[in-house]
């Protein structure tokens, strides 16, 4: 059911965790209905030099979440936001149809971590 | 790695017996039992011999009480239209539960897209649905009752012989789906009066693509399929030789084994269910304790979701299935579970391990080993 890099992803995710005092963090999805994600990042320089997640959902969600921050991992945030699921749906090697929402959230999520990173720091200049 | 099955009530092996009563009908005699010839003959005789077979098994008054289809979704569909279609002109309220297959589900929705009146009745949080919810709304528009006998998902086992005499009282036909029942438990259709009763071979060790119906002989209802004289007019098309033979060994084996193979598997599943329950602090049992099938455990895992746990027990070569959202096709958590007003993120981690024939007391520790660390695993990933 699941391409090879999606089965790797899920049984040994990368940069699953939490960073304390992050730079963004947000929580994307709703447990109701399925997936939960939530990023963590610490940026300097417009870059993303540390990124965490945490997943409450199926193996496509885990491993659409941890494929995605070894993606951003090192990128600049304006690169960050051009990114697009298809991106991350081809890195992992394709997901089933019914599967495809799991990377929207995981791209949602990680551009909602920025949102919130460049809120906070809007905050700090005005 | 060695597999280890535990999807039994999605579908269970062929029996090496029932292989070797099918054989003979596949290549060396071949014949279509509708036809005039000599072979034909002997493929007619093995078809009303499995008939009489079953029949007598399940106590029917007669063997032409026995239809033979293609599976039990296609048994469910000919009693529910069949009847719906007899009733066609006046149409009429047909009565079944919320934690129905959707072989029943869907015709009855789809009834009700043509001016018949579904209704849908609720269950408690063991699943079980209480008789007088069918004394509430039975009424005299009613034209079906149809209740299954035992949940698939939670086997939860419904007071069918009660639900039955309701219907027998007001004179309105019950169905049963009992395609989780057949090989199970003890039917005896002299005692349950029901009107008509689906099963499918392939749940009690039996071929795929062979259902039995069971009408009793006053029951009316018009066939879904025309195309001959097969079956009484009832059921149209070129019997399954092989598949009804097999049908009936397998009917025959496991009702033999039953009463002790059910003891098995209630002391497995109890190992189980209190093993996992022990050892695992989120973990919750579905269903009623008592009152359901021996080889049904359904347990959720609150804060992970049960493809996961569906996907890392295969790693570790252990099959069951998964009731949450993530691994249905219409990403909706399960109807049963949301009928028995189960915790909705709790039945995001649902998992159903339906045991049989095949499984050990090994089977049973190794899954004791692996989930917890698996849970742990899963949790530490988790949000929630």
């Amino acid at each position: 059911m699941y391409s090879n890099k999606v089965m790797e992803h899920f049984m040994n995710p990368r940069n699953v965790g939490e960073i304390e005092n992050p730079d963004g963090v947000w929580e994307e999805g709703n447990p109701v209905c399925g997936d939960v994600m939530k990023f963590y990042i610490k940026v300097e320089d417009n870059r993303i030099v540390e990124i965490k997640f945490k997943t409450f959902g199926c193996g496509a969600a885990i491993a659409s979440a941890s494929a995605l921050t070894e993606m951003v991992k090192g990128k600049t945030v304006d690169e960050v936001e051009h990114f697009t699921r298809e991106m991350l749906v081809e890195e992992l090697g394709g997901l089933p149809p019914n599967k495809l929402h799991c990377s929207l959230l995981a791209v949602k999520g990680v551009k909602g971590a920025i949102e919130d990173w460049r809120r906070k720091k809007n905050q700090n200049v005005s | 790695m060695k597999r280890i099955y535990m999807d039994y009530n999605a579908t269970t092996p062929l029996l090496p017996e029932v292989l070797d009563a099918m054989r003979p009908y596949f290549s060396e005699n071949f014949s279509n039992p509708a036809s005039a010839y000599q072979s034909a003959q002997v493929a007619r005789n093995a078809v009303e011999e499995a008939r009489i077979k079953i029949a007598q098994i399940l106590n029917a008054d007669s063997s032409e009480e026995i239809y033979f289809t293609s599976c039990g979704t296609e048994s469910n569909n000919i009693v529910i239209k069949g009847v719906a279609f007899e009733n066609w002109d006046k149409k009429g309220k047909i009565i079944t539960t919320s934690i129905e297959h959707k072989a029943v589900l869907q015709p009855f929705e789809w009834l009700g897209r043509y001016g018949f009146e579904p209704v849908f009745l609720p269950v408690d949080k063991y699943g079980i649905l209480n008789p007088d919810e069918i004394r509430k709304a039975i009424d005299k528009n009613t034209i079906l009752v149809s209740v299954m006998w035992a949940n698939n998902e939670v086997g939860t086992i419904q007071p069918i012989e009660e639900i039955a005499r309701i219907c027998k009282e007001y004179e309105v036909p019950f169905h049963t789906d009992a395609v989780q029942v057949g090989g199970k438990l003890k039917i005896d259709l002299k005692e349950m009066p029901v009107d008509f009763l689906s099963l499918s071979a392939h749940k009690f060790y039996g071929p795929k693509g062979v259902g039995v119906l069971y009408a009793r002989k006053k029951a009316r209802f018009q066939p879904l399929i025309h195309g001959g004289e097969h079956e009484r007019k009832k059921r149209a098309g070129t019997l399954n030789t092989p598949g009804i033979v097999g049908c009936a060994k397998a009917l025959e084996i496991t009702t033999k084994e039953m009463e002790l193979e059910n003891k098995r598997l209630w002391h497995l599943s109890e190992k189980l269910i209190n093993g996992v329950l022990e050892r695992i602090p989120i973990a919750i049992f579905d269903g009623h304790r008592e009152k359901r099938l021996a080889n049904t455990v359904h347990l959720s895992f609150r804060g992970v979701e049960g493809e996961s746990i569906l996907l890392s027990l295969d790693l570790k070569g252990v099959e069951i299935s998964s009731g949450s959202a993530c691994s249905s096709a219409d990403l909706q958590i399960s109807h049963v579970l949301k009928a028995m007003n189960c915790d909705p993120i709790a039945a995001q981690g649902a998992t159903r391990f339906s045991l049989g024939k095949y499984n050990t007391e090994d089977d049973i520790d190794y899954v004791l080993e692996i989930l917890p660390p698996i849970i742990e695993r899963l949790k530490t990933l988790s949000v929630l």
